[in-house]
């Protein structure tokens, strides 16, 4: 049994298309959170996934770490590190201009990108996988390549997860509270300073992780810190501040569009993200689930 | 207006003591307002050093010429950054599209005469500059970044369609400029073009300070520090920011043209997200909003990228992150606002 050629390609379109938004979604999701919170605008985000995706390269080939424990080794360092970095530079700049936010921030990636550059050169860099990750899947009408199975199946896990600490905890209710109304929450005694840091340290933990996952996809360099923090930042702006659902619907859409654009107009790939971003913005502004 | 500006309280503040400080208050406000657009000798300064450099360094002119562009390209974007408050990250679109205009220009129609090309790109620059500016600057906040960041990586990607006509990532090479007048052939150690480039960033230099001392320069000092209290009091904000952005295209659309005429090539790398920020960068080391940054600011990166990304690229892109991140945490206002913070200081201490 098969598919005929048209449905053939619809179906890959589709699937590389959610396993590309998982990695989007993954890697923005605390991006959107703590730009909601703060409206701190941190261009050194695409560095924190960077930096996770050198972590786990040189885990599991150094150290001999198993590929899944990796992440996680991942997600803990580069969320400790960033609290770091929020409680010396940033926090002094969340009351200062958009400008200097971006300035500061667009300065730490470059010095993320020299010193990853410095340490393991400029050239894209592959990860050996775990046999059980590597070849395809047959699933009857046709095969589907493992590892982009693999990251659907952690994408999604990793979805409910935060879905439950975003809607249904106790940390994630004082986190939509502060969103919405940051000085709101603060007189009622929620800390916001101190659940900007928590969600800061995991929301960069989780760009590492994304970071690490996305290596057998797209290679990993040094300038992925920039490349890559546009589709961030317009999974972020397309989804609309602070909005869990927004950053999910966001990365899906502008996922599959991209890997759409790409199959179909090969010359043209790069270019349907950046267009159905353009136009979701100029009709909604705010992005699709943000508040104007 | 005259209350919302800050500079002018700035310069009144010393005095703000009982009934008689209003009136010197008032006076020196005044005083403020009529000679702020007044010479000083102070800003011979960058003019004779540029021509100082021409004979002390003849052998670096190239180098020279590069800085010149530079500076012009972060003048434009003090125009919209500095004085209007726009924040930006694609403001290498109109360098590119400036750029490209000459050479297509050079390439397709054997169009090589520079002062003419030049018009050319600022014009093509300005159209760009007046449809985006147009259409994006009713946003704000990161939907602006993100919108002028999408627009200049979607003009490169068109170039890339377009491998027959733009030379695709390849570029286009070889550009054949004609003599400037007819008369001033090209030298390899740039010296013409030092001297050319220096004649089009005076030029352009002294039209925006015209432009930022009118009274449409106030205008966008006001939308600049409160766009509330601008609507409120009926100033047509919308469009005086895409004016000033029009103007602003198409002067960094010249650098991009003298980029080109200058290097005689050009690539798409010109609309990368690297040129956005560098200029950007340059600006904020020499300080935004004070025109002369813009100098000061092209000066420092030009010279420290000379000699850091001789010993390694990645010593160069640590550097300059480090000297951004500590811009931002120490001398918020640049290299002139600390001069600035300096001479205070200095002033205060000697009565």
């Amino acid at each position: 049994m098969s598919l005929s050629p048209t449905l053939n390609i619809a179906v890959s379109i589709l699937f590389d298309g959610l396993a590309y938004a998982m990695f989007l979604f993954i890697v923005s999701v605390g991006l959107s959170v703590t730009m909601g919170l703060m409206g701190f605008v941190n261009l050194a985000h695409g560095a924190f996934a960077m930096a996770g995706g050198y972590i786990v390269l040189s885990a599991t080939r150094a150290w001999g770490v198993p590929f899944f424990l990796s992440l996680l080794v991942a997600f803990f360092i580069v969320g400790a590190v960033s609290v770091v970095f929020e409680r010396v530079l940033y926090s002094k700049l969340y009351k200062a201009t958009e400008l200097d936010q971006v300035l500061l921030t667009i300065g730490l990636a470059f010095m993320a990108i020299a010193t990853f550059t410095y340490i393991y050169g400029p050239i894209p860099q592959s990860i050996h996988l775990p046999e059980y990750l590597n070849g395809q899947i047959n699933v009857g009408f046709r095969t589907f390549p493992v590892y982009r199975a693999f990251l659907i199946v952690v994408g999604a896990a990793l979805i409910a997860v935060l879905w439950y600490g975003f809607e249904r905890t106790n940390i994630g209710a004082k986190i939509r509270a502060a969103v919405d109304n940051r000085r709101m929450a603060q007189s009622i005694g929620i800390n916001v300073d101190r659940l900007f840091t928590l969600t800061f340290a995991v929301g960069s933990g989780l760009a590492a992780i994304g970071g690490g996952l996305s290596i057998p996809l797209l290679g990993l360099s040094p300038s992925f810190a920039i490349i890559y923090l546009v589709f961030f930042l317009l999974v972020v702006a397309v989804g609309g501040l602070g909005s869990f659902k927004g950053t999910l619907v966001a990365a899906i859409v502008l996922g599959i569009f991209d890997t759409g654009g790409k199959y179909l107009y090969a010359d043209a790939g790069g270019f349907f993200i950046y267009a159905v971003a353009v136009l979701i913005l100029l009709v909604k502004p705010a992005g699709l689930y943000g508040r104007d | 207006m005259a209350e919302t500006n800050p500079a002018m309280a700035e310069a009144a503040a010393p005095s703000s003591s009982a009934t008689g400080g209003m009136s010197a208050q008032r006076a020196r406000a005044i005083a403020f307002m009529t000679n702020r657009h007044h010479l000083s000798w102070l800003e011979t300064i960058p003019w004779v050093l540029a021509i100082a450099a021409y004979f002390i360094f003849p052998d670096r002119m190239t180098f020279g010429t590069q800085t010149l562009i530079m500076v012009l390209f972060a003048l434009s974007l003090d125009l919209i950054l500095g004085f209007a408050g726009i924040v930006t990250l694609g403001h290498a679109a109109f360098f590119g599209v400036g750029a490209y205009t000459v050479a297509l220009l050079a390439s397709r129609y054997g169009w090589g005469e520079p002062i003419t090309a030049l018009l050319a790109s600022a014009a093509a620059a300005a159209v760009v500059g007046f449809a985006s500016g147009w259409l994006l600057l009713r946003y704000r906040g990161l939907s602006l970044l993100v919108l002028t960041l999408s627009t200049t990586i979607m003009l490169q990607e068109i170039g890339n369609l377009f491998p027959t006509i733009t030379g695709g990532y390849d570029g286009i090479p070889g550009l054949q400029i004609s003599p400037l007048f007819g008369v001033f052939q090209y030298d390899l150690y740039s010296h013409t073009n030092y001297l050319y480039c220096l004649a089009v960033l005076f030029v352009l230099f002294f039209m925006v300070r015209r432009i930022v001392n009118s009274p449409f320069g106030e205008a966008l000092a006001g939308i600049r520090e409160n766009v509330a209290r601008m609507h409120a009091i009926g100033s047509p904000v919308h469009g005086r920011l895409v004016a000033v952005y029009t103007i602003a295209a198409a002067i960094a659309g010249v650098a991009g043209a003298l980029f080109a005429q200058t290097n005689a090539y050009v690539t798409l790398g010109v609309f990368d997200f690297e040129n956005s920020a560098g200029v950007m960068v340059m600006l904020a080391l020499g300080g935004a909003g004070r025109l002369y940054g813009a100098f000061a600011g092209a000066v420092i990166y030009m010279v420290l990228q000379d000699y850091l990304a001789k010993m390694s690229p990645a010593f160069w892109q640590f550097g300059i992150g480090l000297l951004l991140v500590f811009t931002v945490m120490f001398a918020r206002r640049g290299l002139f606002g600390v001069l600035e913070d300096a001479r205070r200081l200095l002033r205060r201490g000697t009565p």
